[in-house]
Formats: C-alpha cells, sequence, structure tokens
C-alpha cells in the first residue's frame, strides 16, 4: 500500500452521509423556503457567459429571458451562491479526507479520450434532461422528494428506472 | 399567526443578502457531505446502475426521509407551513421523460449535476468534460424550447402533492416514504452481499 492510499480516508457510512445531507436539505427550506438545486446554476451561468459572447442572439432565446433583468444577466441568484459553496464543500472535503488530487473516473476498458467523450455526451444528456423536467437529482430528486411533490415522484422513478436500463446497453464503460 | 418563523427568508427574519449568504453556507455543506459519502467520484457514483453498490438509493433516501420527517414536523407545531414552501409543480409527461433522460446521462456521463461539481472539486479532469455537456444541453434545450413548449404543459397539474393526490394524512405517505427506504435498503444489502458472492 502507498503513502497516498494510507493517507486516504474511508467514506462516510452512507446513514451518517444520509443524515447529514437530510439537515442541510432541511435548513435549505428552513432558511430560504425552497430545495437544493444542482443544475440551475448552470443553465444562468451559460446564458450568461453566451451573453458575453453573442449577446444580441441571446437575448432572443425566448428561454434565456428568465435570466435577465434589465438586459443584464441577474448573477446574484441563490442557486449561483449555493452551486459555488457547492465546490468549496466538495474541495474542503476531498482536501481534509486526503482524496484531492487530479485523476480521471473510469472504467478499466475504455481510453482518457473515450472517458472524456462520453462525459460530456452524458453530461449533455443532463443538461437537456434537467431542463425539461424543470430540475435535476437535486431538485426533483432530493428536494422534491422531500416535500412529496407528485411529478417529483414521478421523476424519481423514471431516474432510477432509466439508469438501470441504461448500465445493461453501456456496461463496457465502467466494468 | 406569530409563531410563524420560518422560511425565515420569506417572513422577513433575514434580508435578500443574508439569504444569499446562507445558500453560500448550505452549499457548502451540501457539498461536503456528498464528498463524504463519496459522490465525487464517478466510479462510486455508476456502481448503483450495476447494482454493485448501493450508496446512492441509501444516501438519497435517508436525506430524503430526514428533511421530509423535519419538514412535516415543523408544519405541524406551525413554525413552519408547508403552504409557504416552493413546491415543485407536477408536469407528467416531462417529469417521465427528463427523468428517463437523467437515468441514461447518469450512466454515460458518470455524474448528476450536483456531484460533478464536488468530483471538479475533488480534482476530476472528467468531470469538466461533464459539466461543459451540461451546458451545450442547456444550450440546445434554449434553442428549441420554442417548439418544445406545448410537450412540457403535457400532465400538468399544477402545484399537488403526493397527500394531496391520494387525499390522505402527509403522515401516511410520509409512514410508506420510510418504508420504502427500510425496504429498498434491505433489498440493496442483499443484492449486495449476492453479488459479491
Amino acid at each position: 500500500m502507498t503513502d497516498e492510499a494510507q493517507s486516504r480516508k474511508p467514506y462516510w457510512p452512507n446513514l451518517a452521509a444520509g443524515i447529514g445531507l437530510g439537515l442541510v436539505l432541511l435548513a435549505t427550506y428552513y432558511v430560504a423556503g425552497r430545495g437544493l438545486g444542482g443544475s440551475g446554476a448552470v443553465a444562468r451561468a451559460t446564458a450568461g457567459a453566451l451573453h458575453q459572447v453573442m449577446p444580441g442572439h441571446i437575448e432572443e432565446v425566448s428561454y434565456f429571458s428568465r435570466y435577465f433583468v434589465d438586459g443584464q444577466i441577474k448573477w446574484s441568484d441563490w442557486l449561483i451562491f449555493q452551486t459555488i459553496g457547492v465546490f468549496l464543500g466538495g474541495f474542503f472535503a476531498s482536501l481534509t479526507a486526503g482524496r484531492f488530487g487530479a485523476s480521471v473516473d473510469k472504467g478499466p476498458q475504455i481510453s482518457r479520450k473515450e472517458r472524456f467523450y462520453h462525459a460530456m455526451l452524458g453530461g449533455g444528456i443532463m443538461g437537456l434532461g434537467a431542463r425539461i423536467a424543470k430540475g435535476c437529482t437535486s431538485g426533483q430528486g432530493l428536494s422534491g422528494g422531500a416535500t412529496l411533490a407528485l411529478g417529483s415522484w414521478v421523476f424519481l422513478l423514471c431516474l432510477f428506472i432509466g439508469g438501470f436500463v441504461a448500465a445493461i446497453f453501456f456496461r463496457r464503460l465502467w466494468r | 399567526m406569530n409563531d410563524i418563523i420560518a422560511p425565515l427568508a420569506k417572513t422577513g427574519f433575514i434580508d435578500p443578502e443574508i439569504n444569499l449568504a446562507f445558500a453560500a453556507l448550505i452549499g457548502f455543506g451540501f457539498g461536503f457531505f456528498l464528498e463524504r459519502a463519496g459522490f465525487g467520484s464517478a466510479k462510486k457514483l455508476t456502481d448503483q446502475w450495476f447494482g454493485s453498490d448501493w450508496s446512492v438509493f441509501r444516501v438519497m433516501f435517508t436525506g430524503i426521509v430526514v428533511a421530509m420527517l423535519g419538514i412535516l414536523t415543523l408544519d405541524e407545531m406551525g413554525i413552519m407551513p408547508f403552504e409557504n414552501l416552493y413546491l415543485n409543480q407536477t408536469f407528467l409527461a416531462p417529469q417521465a421523460l427528463g427523468g428517463i433522460l437523467m437515468g441514461v446521462g447518469f450512466v454515460i456521463g458518470g455524474y448528476c449535476p450536483g456531484t460533478s461539481f464536488v468530483g471538479l472539486a475533488s480534482g476530476k479532469l472528467d468531470a469538466i468534460f461533464y459539466i461543459f455537456g451540461l451546458s451545450l444541453g442547456v444550450i440546445v434545450f434554449a434553442e428549441v424550447w420554442d417548439f418544445i413548449a406545448p410537450f412540457l404543459q403535457i400532465g400538468a397539474m399544477g402545484r399537488v402533492t403526493l397527500f394531496g393526490f391520494f387525499g390522505t394524512s402527509p403522515w401516511v405517505i410520509a409512514g410508506i416514504v420510510v418504508m420504502i427506504a427500510i425496504g429498498g435498503t434491505k433489498f440493496a444489502n442483499w443484492f449486495e452481499a449476492k453479488q459479491k458472492g
């Protein structure tokens, strides 16, 4: 065993991490009256970044109009701040657990290049899916699940069906 | 009426600027626990879909149960009325299709949007490509939004909860959710043990 592997702390038990996550979600409702979100900030940041490059076109895309106030992207948004927090929290946690370091997560049968391509493809499918569902695993799954929203439980069921079925066809990526 | 103190940002207990500061703090906690669960690793996350490690299910449902019981208790105590909380509206067709796409994208991409930021923060290079993909997905969606808008309304039911839909007490539904979490965990443990042989 290398020194690096020895300094790497084990993951927390599922129950401990889940309780922590649940309390954070409860605090979110207590403070802000809303749930957590994973993908909303990406959508807003994408609109903001594109607006720098092609303002004329982006202002014509009606879906993006929700992110603008007086012709400017509104950056002081709850999910933008929350997502910056997620990054910092993840950074702090990985650092203190001895897990921080440049690496690529992939299955043994594919190259790094193939992994990068599929990460982008999967990200694209999920970016699209999260907008269609009006929320992702955090916004629909966790938050909608905890508030017992009917449609969010439909989402959760379909998420697990989609994942298990897709695993049959994309086994080579990870095994 | 005076007992109602939460949500703090809606009852005026805290200013919008403080609410944003809390957003960062809450996000920090979210990212921290996701990382501690092991969800900064696409390998760990995707093990769920091959049945060898059900951590995603167990952590997710533990989180849902804890938050749900807290929300219902605070509502019962009159501290945080449920009606004042944001609730995802129900759009059956888009949520079903979106859910399936998210499941498929999860297997191919290795992360979900929230965990990809934890992956990035842990130094995972593949997470950068994933997040770039997320952005591309958003662009495609925004560009075709005008055309698919009618589909996005199929099965629109507004603000509806499971207990409202089935006309029962929230606590009955909560009991069922707890049973799903416990039953699912028992099944998951059995399945993992069986796979290991």
